[in-house]
């Protein structure tokens, strides 16, 4: 196949932010992660532990509690406010202040009727649920001290919450408090330090469970208001603990400082016994800090915490073993692209949360040259942001404006801001220009594209692009612009694909829609086929001219992939074509790039897939009968981007996981012995 | 399972000159279960009070006549029946005091024996088999008898019951039985099949079930076999014809040497049999036992040893059996429970507590009467029938372990290793809480068989290794610490204490599994081997012995006496296996601080002497054998310094050993920091490496094929 010359690049210093607190919604099977820099994740567990939505975060806005209520998704944190947000839009729909101080914590009912949130001045208030929006009800009686974890009970009679040195058990009619658990504090030199009970929860049966910073886990009687058991399972906190109350609530799972999961389960201890009781049961030690974030899904454990990964583990008795569905997944990189590259230019565009910067490659051997620009910006996070092929433009977008920039680029560099921008450029999911850098593309609201001509003298609207007018559809989280300028691809978190001439300026046609989201799409500039890659990995190819897919890829759905390409674990987020060999296609996850050589053969199911190696030992003559579509190099990891630029030369971004693990703070000290 | 009781005494005995026979004739059941008529061999009749150990009344016939058969009470009329002189028939009640004013009737011929049903009319065999009711005989008593057997045969045995309303009696002789219908008359007569020549059987005994006379005959080479007549064509078939009686072996009686003389056999209900006279199998040659087998499972239930000469006679009436021995006529009481399998391979629960129970509630008259000072007589036979209950106990409890084990074997042949743990950990499971509730049940091959599967651990089963530890198998409880990984450290200190109390005496009788046992052994006699290579060298210039001895000075100044095992070798491999248990370290320390500080200086003094064995340098890796690690041994010294330093500073003779460690400790730390130099440096060189390959850009070719 050849030679690349590879531009190694590990510069981009990306730090994912600590994983603050998470919650799932068993019904829909999403999970909301929240991050410390205030971000919301969502992600999939039906389609491959996708992230398909990131709503991006705000200076000041520390999260600390999140609550699905149904399809509504709610949060609250140190700020005071309780926040709701939406999802198709993804950004904060409105935010209510509680008036007590910072809050600590937010639960609802089970009915989802009510919202209870935990005060630093010690109030429990309860929100009612309405319609579009929350409403104050009421104040539970106050105590003294601020109030750290709540738990209602299923019969949504009772409130538990978790104070520091005790638990209170209100009741959710009179709002008085029936009854108080004093909750010891930890032995020795600590004992003058009071204890916080970090998590608590309740059971059906009155059972109540907490997780204090003493490092015990407690199991309570809640009718009589004694202490049933307790496990000491950490000389440091106890952060985080949750139930699988989706479940038969017979496993409780504990997160620690230590960054160990501990699970317990309500089970005879020995054979033979009808008698159930907690029982300490698993240990999971995935974190090398805080485990501050927990859930428990039918079949796993998710945790997260300060060292930013989200770790799926699936409990072994609950999964078939030995599939992929019993492999333990860690997500540290999120799941789009936040890399930009000008393949014209050489430039490239990292995106971080609160700025953006601006390289350029060096051109000679050895070490190349860099220009930077980092622009700082203001209290709103980047959701995305776009750099033309030439170079000659960036844009980005935040929550609540875009901003288009001229780059210009002699000796020195020249970025200036473009003023008057459209007025309906204003919020954008994801931008894109055109190949000949002569138009802009921005995903809005109501699945609509906007089409903005830039040029040197003024910034035009020209059109909007919507499928189907009038109605409400997800958001586009993928544009896509073929380099012949013709065509414009979009994907939705629907899975949906439509295709708009922009000749015409109208829908050409959907692309039958597959039951994976797509993870990253481009359209081919020779063969105007667009390809497609979906999160459970499979690749399809449609071409736009007959409006059906191609033959390849009908050969390679009969064929079928191969099942190391189908069990890799984190999705492709870019793909690129080479302009020399039409027949290459380029395309990455976090771990590996690949080269797909259209004009070669399948791999054989039973072949092996990374034969990079085989093909080096074997003569030159004998690679051709042993090689298949599948060019897969693993030499680079921890990929942010992989991209071909014009002169055929790599751009590998890396980010080692080493690099952003030594970012992190130092985790607890852990005694090991004689030391 | 059958039980024989502590027996009681009804009366003495009068036995013959030469000890040939008891001086009973026979014991009838009276009005109700507490009163029985004991009839003598010679003039009198006496009715005893069971439970009294008392005679309530006394009849005896004039000097010159004789009893011929045992008397019999008549329920229906409340009076007594009985014979002398073969002809005399007398009947009385309990009022009469003389027997002479008493009826009487002479009949025509020679009557064999009276015999009453319970609740039933008394039935009068003639001596050469006719049958007649005694009412009918009594109307007119001089009837004519007619005669039924043939002219060789004599009557044996003989027995009756009620069959509906049918009498049906049996009659034995030698080798053939009548089996005769009263009511209307018939006959039926069975020929016995031949035993070894000149065996003829020596006793009968039958109980009726299912409308089948279930007949049971000892013969006096031990078999015992059983025949099963139906009752019902009984009728019908009437004739002379004698047809074969078909037969099964029921039981093969162990009979010493030479052959039973004086023996019976007694059915107590379908599935136990009273046995006297017959040799315990355990036991010896001697015949004196009467014991209690199960015959559908050919066990030995209970047996007991009676003193003085057994005669071969036994009677049995409500739980009770009665047994002419020596001169004392006992009653011994007994139990046996429906027979089950369970209770065959000792599997029922509940039967030692009623065993203590029910001596109680017979008041020993000796007791009553003398007080305490009858109890020395008495202790001495008692303690002796005690003794041979626990040999009984033991042999019984060898039958139902053995079938344990083959059980166990064969389940674990048969089941696929996957269902293999929830069903051993139950097996298991039930094994010990029957062994805690059951002492005498536990069954150490077994257990150790389950563990040796590795499917078991201690919170399966969590009273396993405690069980083990009291019953002292400390072969089991090795192999649990070796394949359990989850004891708790409580279990294990717990363990520790007890191997490092134990005297080194039963250490050494303990048999362990020989792996490790090897091991040890080889740690402790290399050192001897070497110390004798080197006396076995004798130079013969004395410079070199002087050499010699310098050199063995300062080897013996720079390590002393430690290098001698403080301990056995035995207690020395329970204790290794201690020291390679999972711990950790948080809940080890609170139980380590129970044990005592002699057992701390043991346990340390040993530590040592393994650290010093590891350290030598010439000490080779033994591979293959179970051993702790360097490592364990230090942190086991380590640990226990912390749990008992201030005891152990206050010890005088802990000084040295004290001494010792620091120097260990020393060394330990000193190669500690000498290898996190080495690591610090090897750190350094990887650091190097990779920054010298990657930096924050870089511009590289790659290919791909």
């Amino acid at each position: 196949m050849g030679e690349f010359k590879v531009h190694r690049v590990r510069f981009f210093d990306y730090m994912p932010s600590a994983i603050r607190t998470m919650a799932f919604n068993s019904q829909t099977e999403r999970l909301a992660v929240a991050r410390a820099d205030g971000a919301v994740e969502i992600f999939n567990f039906n389609d491959n532990f996708f992230q398909e939505k990131v709503i991006p975060g705000q200076d000041g806005r520390a999260i600390e509690a999140l609550c699905w209520v149904g399809h509504r998704l709610f949060s609250a944190g140190l700020n005071g406010e309780i926040t709701e947000y939406d999802l198709e839009n993804l950004r904060p729909q409105y935010t209510v202040d509680a008036y007590g101080g910072p809050i600590w914590t937010i639960s609802s009912n089970s009915q989802g009727t009510q919202l209870a949130v935990g005060c630093e001045d010690g109030t429990v208030k309860i929100f009612a649920i309405l319609e579009e929006r929350i409403q104050f009800q009421r104040n539970l009686n106050r105590h003294k001290g601020r109030i750290i974890s709540l738990c209602w009970h299923p019969s949504s009679a009772q409130i538990a919450a978790g104070m520091t040195d005790m638990i209170t058990i209100y009741d959710a009619e009179t709002g008085q408090a029936t009854r108080r658990l004093l909750v010891d504090r930890a032995m020795g030199a600590s004992k003058n330090k009071e204890v916080v009970v970090w998590s608590v929860g309740y059971l059906s049966d009155h059972t109540i469970i907490s997780g204090d910073s003493a490092g015990k886990v407690q199991i309570w009687n809640g009718l009589t208001g004694t202490l049933v058991r307790t496990y000491l399972v950490t000389k440091w906190d106890v952060l985080s603990l949750i139930i699988n109350a989706s479940q038969d609530e017979s496993s409780v799972i504990a997160g620690t400082s230590e960054g160990t999961v501990i699970q317990f389960q309500f089970i005879s201890s020995t054979l033979d016994q009808h008698d159930k009781e907690w029982v300490r049961t698993r240990t999971f030690r995935n974190h090398s800090h805080d485990v501050s974030a927990l859930a428990h899904t039918d079949t796993a454990v998710v945790s997260g915490g300060m060292d930013t990964q989200l770790v799926v583990r699936p409990l072994l008795d609950k999964v078939e073993k030995n599939t992929q569905e019993s492999a333990l997944r860690k997500i540290a990189f999120p799941h789009r692209s936040l890399v930009g590259c000008a393949k014209k230019a050489g430039l490239l565009l990292f995106q971080f949360p609160d700025r953006l910067e601006l390289w350029k490659l060096g051109e000679s051997e050895g070490h190349g040259e860099q220009h930077t620009h980092t622009h700082t910006l203001g209290e709103d996070h980047i959701c995305c942001s776009a750099l033309s092929a030439c170079g000659g433009w960036l844009a980005y977008s935040t929550v609540s404006s875009v901003r288009l920039y001229r780059i210009q680029y002699n000796k020195t560099i020249s970025i200036n801001k473009v003023p008057k921008l459209p007025k309906e450029l204003r919020s954008v999911h994801q931008l894109c220009f055109s190949s000949d850098s002569s138009k802009l593309f921005a995903s809005s609201c109501q699945s609509s594209v906007i089409v903005v001509a830039v040029s040197q003298q003024e910034c035009r609207y020209l059109h909007t692009l919507k499928h189907k007018t009038g109605e409400w559809k997800a958001r586009m989280h993928l544009l896509c612009a073929s380099d012949d300028g013709k065509w414009l691809a979009t994907a939705n978190t629907d899975c949906e694909i439509h295709i708009y001439n922009l000749h015409k300026m109208k829908l050409h046609c959907m692309v039958p829609v597959y039951n994976s989201c797509p993870t990253t799409i481009a359209i081919h500039p020779v063969t105007n086929n667009l390809i497609s890659v979906h999160a459970d990995q499979q690749i399809f190819e449609f071409s736009l001219v007959q409006k059906e897919y191609t033959q390849w890829s009908r050969r390679l759905q009969t064929q079928g992939l191969l099942s190391l390409w189908l069990e890799r674990d984190t999705p492709i987020t870019h793909i690129t074509f080479n302009p020399k060999n039409p027949d290459h296609i380029i395309l990455h996850d976090t771990y590996m790039f690949c080269i797909i050589d259209q004009s070669l053969p399948f791999p054989e199911l039973n072949a092996v897939l990374w034969n990079q190696m085989t093909l080096k030992n074997l003569p030159v003559s004998q690679r051709i009968g042993q090689s298949h579509a599948f060019k897969i190099c693993k030499i680079f990891q921890h990929l942010m981007c992989v991209s071909l630029l014009e002169d055929l030369s790599l751009v590998v971004v890396e980010r080692p996981l080493l690099d952003i693990m030594s970012q992190l703070p130092a985790p607890v000290r852990q005694k090991k012995f004689a030391t | 399972m059958a039980a024989l009781y502590e027996g009681y005494t009804l009366c003495g005995l009068v036995p013959d000159q030469n000890l040939s026979s008891s001086g009973i004739q026979g014991i009838e059941e009276e009005r109700d279960r507490d009163h029985v008529v004991v009839t003598d061999s010679t003039r009198s009749v006496t009715l005893y009070k069971v439970s009294d150990q008392k005679p309530l009344g006394s009849w005896t016939v004039k000097q010159g006549q004789k009893l011929t058969c045992p008397a019999v009470f008549n329920s229906q009329t409340n009076e007594y029946v009985a014979v002398t002189d073969n002809k005399v028939i007398r009947i009385w009640k309990e009022d009469d005091i003389l027997l002479d004013k008493a009826f009487k009737a002479t009949v025509s011929s020679d009557v064999w024996k009276v015999h009453c049903t319970h609740g039933g009319e008394p039935v009068v065999l003639f001596q050469r088999g006719a049958v007649r009711l005694l009412d009918s005989l009594l109307a007119a008593p001089q009837q004519p008898i007619e005669e039924v057997l043939a002219q060789e045969e004599t009557i044996r045995s003989m027995s009756l019951e009620k069959f509906y309303d049918d009498l049906i009696l049996e009659l034995y002789f030698s080798h053939f039985l009548y089996l005769q219908r009263l009511n209307p008359n018939s006959v039926q007569r069975y020929r016995l099949e031949r035993e070894e020549p000149g065996l003829s059987p020596l006793s009968f005994s039958a109980i009726y079930k299912d409308k089948h006379i279930c007949l049971l005959y000892l013969y006096p080479n031990g078999h015992m076999y059983q025949s099963v007549l139906s009752v019902r064509g009984l009728g019908t078939e009437e004739g002379v014809q004698a047809l074969p009686l078909p037969r099964s072996l029921l039981l093969g009686l162990p009979v010493g040497d030479g052959q039973l003389e004086a023996a019976s056999a007694m059915a107590l209900d379908e599935a136990h049999v009273a046995v006297v006279g017959v040799p315990h199998p355990s036991a010896g040659g001697g015949k004196d036992f009467l014991c209690i087998w199960n015959t559908n499972f050919q066990t030995l239930q209970a047996g007991k040893e009676m003193a003085g000469k057994i005669y071969g006679q036994l009677w049995s009436y409500s739980n009770k059996v009665f047994i002419p021995h020596g001169k004392t006529l006992s009653i011994i009481p007994f139990e046996c429970p429906k027979s089950s399998l369970a209770s065959a391979l000792g599997k029922l629960k509940h039967t030692k507590t009623e065993e203590s129970k029910t001596p109680n509630s017979v008041p020993s008259w000796n007791n009553i009467l003398h007080g305490e000072k009858a109890q020395p007589s008495k202790t001495a036979e008692t303690r002796r029938t005690v003794s041979w209950r626990s040999v009984f106990a033991n042999c019984e409890f060898i039958i139902v372990h053995t079938l344990i084990q083959k059980e166990v074997e064969g389940f674990l042949t048969r089941s696929e290793f996957q269902d293999l743990q929830p069903s051993v950990g139950q097996l298991a499971l039930t094994l010990v809480s029957r062994s805690l509730a059951d002492p005498a049940f536990y069954s150490s091959s077994t257990l150790a068989q389950l563990v040796h599967t590795r499917c078991l651990c201690h919170s399966v089963c969590p009273d396993l290794v405690l069980l083990a530890l009291e019953k002292k198998d400390y072969f089991l409880c090795q192999l649990c610490l070796q394949f359990f990984p989850d004891i708790p450290e409580a279990v294990t200190c717990a363990c520790l204490k007890a191997f490092i109390s134990m005297p080194d005496v039963d250490a050494e009788k303990v048999s362990l599994e020989p792996n490790s046992v090897t091991f040890m052994e080889n740690l402790i006699t290399r050192d001897r081997a070497e110390a004798g290579l080197q006396n076995g060298f004798s130079p013969t210039s004395s410079v070199v012995n002087d050499r010699q001895t310098r050199a063995e000075d300062k080897k013996k100044a720079s390590a002393p006496s430690q290098l001698i095992c403080p301990v056995g070798l035995h207690k020395a491999v329970l204790i290794n296996e201690i020291l390679q248990t999972p711990y950790s370290d948080t809940f080890l320390l609170p139980h380590l601080k129970d044990l005592s500080s002699q057992n701390v200086m043991l346990f340390l003094q040993y530590l040592q002497f393994l650290y010093l064995k590891y350290s030598q340098d010439a000490f080779p890796q033994m591979e293959g054998f179970r051993s702790p690690s360097l490592s364990q041994i230090m942190d086991w010294v380590c640990l226990l310094l912390d749990a008992h330093f201030t005891v152990l500073v206050m010890t005088p003779e802990a000084k040295g050993l004290l001494l010792n460690l620091h120097s260990f400790v020393k060394s330990q730390v000193r190669l500690v920091s000498e290898l996190g130099k080495i690591e610090g440096s090897l750190q350094q060189l990887h650091k190097m490496k990779a920054k010298e390959s990657i930096g924050q850009y870089s511009i590289e070719i790659i290919e791909l094929f």
